[in-house]
């Protein structure tokens, strides 16, 4: 295991924490004992060969995946279980429901909602979840259309829409409930290739406005470029992270050199 | 010498097997694509097509003469029953069965699906035995069950389970005749139901359910709001069906000596003995409501299609006003007016 040791830019505590996470299917164990931990501003990047756990690892954070072993816990709040003494207790999804609203997910095919609008997509979670009058939620959400360059689009229906810009709607939905964190699951990965800048200039511009994210990606140039820290996954664990100019361009392990000479 | 692999100007051009006399000569390789833009395109001809299509027409003519001539239509009787008062409340009683059946059928469909669909396994087992029953027996078998009900259960009461009454009445004061035909209907349209909309929901791409769930919507406003829109799409064609068959379904009711449509046309031909034309009257009423519901459900598919297609296509209505509204374009004075689209 690499040290998880690293100047912090706040002493505060990590805004994500994960520690020793299990989660098989079946026979096939998947995450094994993987450690992480993002500080409050910074921008993640997860990188890895397919089948390394990198998906299951964001799913797992929101509890999407209900897991085997281990605890996270976001902005110092335990994920998905309560302490009271010496016992967890699981929480009803009611109560689940509630912490992921502070947990924002693009998902690699969009998964907008296709019958509603995309204005209605953006202001369903709101008024459903955290109850918010329809008119705020309204507002909000027509500045959140013109924050990723669609304004004019708020009555189209999703298909109506390119993929670039289903998935631009997409975390716009996400940031509608103002989460701690955003969690980005392969986003370009559905897209054509000239669609993939539009939506990482979105995530760029996220960046910069000090938003906590943990992205999944192939793009080592976003990676590069955007990334505080990059995270090489492999087997279910952590294989090393740092910096991406140590990561990408002084790799220690030999798998981390095995695979970025087969994506670079 | 080089090899060349276009023919030369003067060699026969390489054919295909057995060429037909006549034919022309195959691809010509300094064919002038340039040069077709002046010629006339001839469509291909389809003899055997338009015969068949021909000979079809022929013999549905003949049928349609038959109806028309053949005097055991006994077309002046139809007309006197198909509007009488009998036949027209017997309509208005089919109606009421089928809607009263359809009502509990889907209601408890709806409930039985999500109990099959729930994570209970409890609930699961007895949905799942529920559909299994009730699928099992015949409509008619179930009526005429439902019917002797009283033979079974002399009395109706409300009470603790296994415990005290409070108070209790006769069965067949409570199950008319009526209630019990449509409580036979809506139990078996209900296990059908619930396997339609059960179909629905699964037919929902699951990435749905969890964009929903990671969002923190709560699992209700999920499946009302997110799914079950969605799965519209997948029961509506499915569910009209079983309406249809439902209203069709209530002649079997007539066992149970209720009024309705097919009982009442056999009352009356029992009494004139004039059996063709008012199986007639019972058909031609069981067409006119099919056609009704089925228009429904085109509007009601229509609704439930929006943001499936980038544009929704045209309704018929629609298509014929556009339809109306593009003739007097073509006549010359029309075409002369500026801005007509096309």
């Amino acid at each position: 295991m690499t040290a998880l040791a690293k100047p912090a830019p706040d002493t505060a505590a990590p805004m994500v924490q994960v520690r020793g996470l299990h989660k098989s299917f079946g026979q096939l164990a998947v995450l094994r004992g993987l450690d992480l931990d993002v500080p409050a501003g910074s921008v993640t990047v997860v990188l890895g060969p397919s089948g390394s756990g990198k998906s299951t690892l964001l799913r797992a954070i929101n509890h999407l995946e209900k897991l085997d072993g281990g605890y996270v816990a976001i902005d110092g709040e335990l994920i998905g279980y309560r302490r009271s003494g010496d016992r967890l207790h699981e929480l009803k999804e009611r109560e689940v429901l509630r912490q992921r609203t502070d947990i924002g997910f693009v998902f690699q095919n969009f998964n907008l909602f296709p019958h509603l609008t995309v204005l209605e997509n953006l202001v369903e979670a709101p008024i459903a979840a955290l109850r918010r009058p329809r008119a705020e939620a309204r507002t909000a959400a027509l500045a959140l259309l013109e924050r990723v360059g669609l304004a004019d689009k708020a009555d189209a229906y999703p298909r109506q829409l390119s993929g670039g810009q289903q998935q631009r709607v997409a975390i716009a939905r996400a940031l509608a409930l103002e989460p701690k964190v955003l969690l980005f699951d392969e986003p370009t990965s559905a897209l054509d290739p000239e669609l993939v800048g539009e939506v990482l200039d979105v995530i760029k511009d996220l960046a910069r406005t000090g938003t906590t994210m943990i992205v999944v990606t192939h793009e080592i140039g976003f990676a590069r470029e955007v990334a505080d820290t990059v995270v090489f996954m492999d087997g279910g664990v952590v294989v090393e992270q740092g910096p991406p100019a140590e990561v990408l361009d002084h790799p220690r392990h030999e798998r981390t050199r095995a695979f970025l000479a087969k994506v670079l | 010498m080089t090899v060349s692999i276009t023919a030369p100007p003067g060699a026969p051009a390489r054919r295909g097997p057995a060429p037909g006399p006549g034919s022309d000569p195959g691809p010509d390789p300094r064919l002038d694509l340039d040069e077709l833009a002046g010629l006339r395109t001839v469509p291909a001809r389809h003899p055997w097509r338009w015969g068949i299509g021909i000979a079809a027409l022929v013999v549905l003519a003949q049928f349609a003469h038959g109806l028309a001539t053949n005097p055991g239509w006994d077309w002046a009787t139809f007309r006197v029953y198909f509007t009488a008062d009998t036949i027209v409340q017997a309509v208005g009683r089919t109606l009421e069965l089928t809607a009263y059946g359809t009502l509990l059928g889907f209601l408890l469909g709806a409930v039985v699906a999500g109990m099959r669909l729930s994570r209970s396994a409890i609930l699961r087992s007895i949905a799942w035995a529920y559909v299994w029953v009730f699928r099992s027996i015949p409509l008619i078998v179930q009526l005429v069950f439902w019917f002797n009900l009283s033979y079974l259960y002399k009395r109706f009461g409300i009470g603790i389970p296994f415990g005290p009454t409070f108070g209790d009445v006769e069965t067949g004061g409570v199950l008319s005749a009526l209630g019990a035909a449509v409580l036979g209907l809506g139990l078996h349209q209900g296990a059908f139901a619930a396997e339609i909309i059960r179909g629905g929901i699964i037919a929902v791409d699951a990435g749905q359910r969890e964009a929903a769930a990671a969002l923190g919507i709560p699992r209700w406003r999920q499946g009302w709001r997110i799914v079950l829109p969605q799965a519209m799409r997948g029961i509506l064609p499915a569910a009209a069906n079983e309406v249809i068959s439902l209203l069709k379904g209530t002649s079997v009711v007539y066992v149970m000596a209720i009024g309705e449509l097919f009982y009442q046309a056999q009352v009356v031909y029992g009494r004139t003995g004039r059996v063709v034309p008012l199986l007639m009257v019972a058909t031609v009423w069981y067409v006119l409501l099919t056609t009704v519901l089925s228009i429904g459900q085109y509007y009601v598919e229509r609704y439930f299609a929006r943001g499936a297609q980038r544009t929704p296509p045209p309704t018929p209505l629609q298509r014929a006003r556009a339809f109306v509204r593009a003739r007097p374009a073509r006549t010359p004075a029309a075409a002369r007016t500026p801005g007509g689209r096309s």
